[in-house]
């Protein structure tokens, strides 16, 4: 009983620190690549505007990345706090990914340092921009080691488990499992997706509170039109990551649908809400779509919930979870598009306020959507830690006062989630953009 | 040399660059705070702004590198410590955090925040003092091992002269590293003020560094014998050891060699670990768990050091770019 409570805990501290660093994870895998997007502009185009932008986005990610930087340290240590038996075991098998990722941060960390101290000092300017590649890389591939990691927790292969001793170890086989390509994929374009979402709603907020100044408004459509193609991307890699659930983790997608019965000519259940019989009511049925998104035709065979023991299934919430993110994902999709076509057609609608509003609370949705997405596949694959192999209960620490530390943890998320906000926002209103613009003569 | 002779090698000379660079970094809070509160304010805050900015994430990551590998190399690490020290490593991680967010928060708009500030002094003599657990907890004798369950003996750790002389020894080994580096570095840019000084602050803190090693290595002959005896074999290491304490000392004293001096300080904290580090071998975690018994499979070893040399190959220059542009260019040390 006690050891369940801890492991409760342990669960919810997992959650709390991972919740809280993957907003800033995401930003830190994004922003740099839309950096280097508007200082390449700015110094092809020689545009100053461009050049500015990214200068002031690079000042504010500094601050999420060191936030970033803090809660990772938290969760990386946390994993072997809180998971030692889970770390025994897999470490044996999936270290080298978490251990290659330290790489890419350090990476990264030395080339961000280098960019943000040396506007100015180098003589080409094009060095200067550079040292961004490095920064793309140093980030996107953290994020690609750590995906291969959970990856390797749907999908675990690569090792033989006889009477708790593992043999037969091959890392790579293990790195490469069936669910690392369309996992790595999604994560990799939702970040590049809210990055751009994100910033694309502070240039919308500008133009809303009335600004005309053509840098908000080259900065709006940078972001949209990024956004629009990561945004298709990431629909398009969501519907593979949806067929290899299909194919490798049935029991999450049956949940994520309320698929109970395995069955040929399956629809997709959008919404709606269960009865007591488990009968799905007031949901929006799509014929043969599920079928069609697992088999690519309408008569595929779609394995059922009831096909699992009881105590293997996933809770059925996850079905809100991943309407919830498909939902808004498509929704961004539409709203990126809508930009493209207006500033094509009818160039003055894309300043519309109700077009800006909705744009303002783009960013926010995207996060929300990384939030649910990660919450949808991490629950999905409950009881398991390490899917078929080691329950989430069997891999958390056995030590005590767990419970405190969760309180502990709460306060300085909410210290450091606040700061970031008061800094940010300080930072941004006493060095606006129009007085900087001005300083420089422009 | 057998794979986990190299694997925990390169680990120990990762942990030792953290404490260098670490070292540095947490001083040269406490320096700023204190000179803060005495009045002293710019002296060497600039200095410290300069040079701490551009390089306290690379800092941070030796820390996560050398924990990542730990736990790659020697799994059964994790469940030791990862069991006995969730509360002082969690408490470690929330005084990195508060550091973390001084320099997330601090160079913009909150610079003169004293609350921050202070708390950001504070952590660079609590965060050593908290991460020091990791080494006395190594000496055996706060942990009990039954099954599945590992125990920490909380009061034992905090009630035993020889954990309290470690936590000593890390504190001030930490001003002292951080005072002379910083020396130099104010030296370097011509702030003869500001060094003037620091040197002050290395030589007050000189004879405590030393004399709290001994403390150290006294109090282990009871609590930790068979280690003290294997320490005295390698005595020489120790000896050379203070030998370039006297170097270090004499250049400041003198004034003269600042760079020199610097590197003596940590040649003689490199013998002193090393002479440390070698003799704790083959435990990890006295009785419990030895190198060869917490070592990982080969396969998994073998490709850990494959992919460690590839990041070598690919970290050193970037390493040796970030001395060139931040540490070796005097006009950027200078403001220019
Ligand atoms: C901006 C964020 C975002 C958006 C708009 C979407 N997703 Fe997503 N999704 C994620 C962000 C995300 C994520 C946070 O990155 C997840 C969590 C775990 C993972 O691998 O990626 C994820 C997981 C995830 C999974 C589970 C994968 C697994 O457990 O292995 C599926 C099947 C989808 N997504 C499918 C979709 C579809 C069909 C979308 C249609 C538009 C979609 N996602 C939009
Ligand atoms: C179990 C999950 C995770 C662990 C253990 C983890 C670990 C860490 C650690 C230790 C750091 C600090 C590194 C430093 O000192 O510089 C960090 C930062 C970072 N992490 Fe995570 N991480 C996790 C999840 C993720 C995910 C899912 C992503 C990407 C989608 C990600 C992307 C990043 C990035 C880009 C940074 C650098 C900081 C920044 O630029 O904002 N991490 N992480
Ligand atoms: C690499 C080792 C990892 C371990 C040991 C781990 C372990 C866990 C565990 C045990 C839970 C609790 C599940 C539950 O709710 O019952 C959890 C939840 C979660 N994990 Fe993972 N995870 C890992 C990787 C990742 C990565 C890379 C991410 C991406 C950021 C991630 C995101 C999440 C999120 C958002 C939750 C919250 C889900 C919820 O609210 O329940 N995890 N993780």
């Amino acid at each position: 009983m006690f050891e369940n409570n801890m492991a409760m805990y342990s669960r919810y501290l997992t959650e709390l620190t991972l919740a809280f660093h993957i907003i800033f994870a995401t930003i830190g895998v994004g922003v740099p690549l839309m950096i280097a997007l508007a200082h390449w502009i700015g110094l092809r185009k020689k545009d100053p505007h461009f050049l500015l932008l990214a200068r002031r986005w690079s000042r504010g990610f500094v601050i999420t990345v060191a936030v970033g930087v803090v809660t990772g340290t938290a969760i990386g240590l946390q994993l072997s706090l809180l998971w030692p038996n889970f770390m025994e075991l897999a470490g044996q098998v999936i270290a080298l990914p978490l251990f290659m990722e330290t790489f890419a941060f350090f990476f990264e960390a030395i080339f961000l340092g280098i960019y943000l101290y040396t506007w100015n000092r180098f003589k080409n300017p094009y060095y200067h921009f550079g040292l961004l590649i490095p920064v793309i890389i140093g980030s996107s591939m953290s994020a690609v080691f750590i995906t291969i990691v959970n990856a390797f927790m749907n999908a675990p292969q690569g090792f033989e488990l006889k009477n708790g001793v593992i043999t037969n170890i091959q890392p790579l086989v293990a790195m490469f499992n069936p669910a690392t390509p369309t996992k790595v994929a999604h994560v990799l374009s939702s970040a590049y997706m809210t990055s751009a979402f994100v910033l694309a709603s502070i240039a919308a907020f500008h133009l809303l509170k009335g600004s005309k100044h053509v840098y908000h408004k080259k900065a709006f459509h940078l972001t949209m039109i990024a956004a629009l193609i990561f945004s298709v991307t990431t629909a398009l890699v969501g519907d593979l990551s949806g067929k290899y659930l299909g194919k490798y983790q049935p029991e999450k997608l049956a949940a994520a649908e309320w698929h109970f019965e395995t069955d040929d000519k399956a629809p997709l259940v959008l919404f709606g809400v269960l009865n007591e019989e488990q009968e799905v009511k007031n949901a929006l049925k799509i014929p043969y779509a599920l079928s069609i998104l697992v088999g690519a035709k309408p008569s595929a065979e779609v394995i059922g919930l009831n096909e699992y023991p009881e105590d293997e299934r996933p809770p059925l919430y996850v079905h809100y979870l991943f309407d919830l993110m498909v939902t808004i994902g498509i929704f961004l999709a539409g709203l990126a598009f809508l930009y493209a076509a207006l500033i094509q057609w009818k160039q003055k609608f894309a300043y519309n306020k109700w077009f800006l509003r909705l744009s303002v609370i783009s960013g926010g949705l995207a996060l929300i959507a990384i939030e649910i997405g990660w919450i949808f596949a991490e629950v999905g694959r409950q009881p398991w830690i390490l899917r078929g192999y080691m329950k989430t209960i069997e891999g958390a620490t056995t030590s005590a006062h767990v419970d405190i530390l969760l309180a502990a943890f709460g306060f300085l998320y909410a210290a450091l989630g606040a700061g970031s906000i008061i800094i940010l926002r300080k930072m941004f209103k006493t060095n606006t953009a129009e007085a900087e613009l001005k300083e420089l003569g422009l | 040399m057998s794979l986990e002779l190299l694997g925990i090698t390169v680990l120990w000379i990762f942990l030792f660059g953290y404490v260098i660079v670490a070292s540095i970094d947490f001083g040269a809070g406490f320096f700023s705070m204190y000179s803060d509160i005495s009045g002293r304010k710019d002296m060497i805050h600039t200095i410290i702004q300069r040079y701490l900015s551009p390089v306290w994430e690379i800092t941070n990551v030796f820390l996560v590198f050398f924990f990542v590998g730990i736990v790659g190399f020697f799994p059964k690490t994790a469940f030791y410590y990862g069991t006995a020290l969730l509360i002082p490593g969690s408490i470690s991680i929330i005084l990195l955090a508060i550091r973390g967010s001084y320099y997330a928060f601090g160079t913009y708009g909150m610079k003169n925040n004293r609350i921050l500030t202070f708390l950001y002094g504070m952590t660079g003599v609590f965060i050593p003092a908290s991460l020091s657990t990791v080494l006395i907890i190594s000496e055996g004798g706060f942990i009990s091992v039954k099954g599945k369950h590992v125990k920490l003996h909380l009061l034992e750790l905090l009630t035993s002269p020889f954990a309290w002389s470690v936590v000593l020894l890390a504190i001030v080994s930490v001003l002292f590293i951080s005072a002379s580096f910083l020396t130099w570095y104010s030296s370097k840019a011509n702030d003869y003020k500001a060094g003037a000084l620091l040197r002050k602050y290395t030589l007050a803190w000189s004879l405590p560094s030393v004399l709290s090693a001994l403390v150290v290595v006294l109090s282990m002959k009871t609590h930790n014998p068979e280690h003290f005896e294997n320490m005295i074999q390698y005595s020489w290491m120790l000896i050379l050891s203070i030998l370039f304490f006297f170097i270090a000392v004499f250049f400041f004293y003198r004034k003269k060699h600042y760079g020199a001096a610097f590197l003596s300080v940590v040649l003689q904290y490199a013998l002193a670990f090393f002479a440390y580090g070698t003799s704790h071998y083959p435990y990890l975690l006295y009785p419990y768990l030895t190198v060869q018994a917490g070592f990982t499979n080969e396969t998994m070893a073998k490709s850990l050091v494959i992919v460690f040399i590839l990041g070598l190959l690919l970290l050193v220059p970037s390493f040796l770019l970030v001395l060139k542009l931040f540490v070796f260019d005097k006009n950027y040390i200078q403001g220019k």
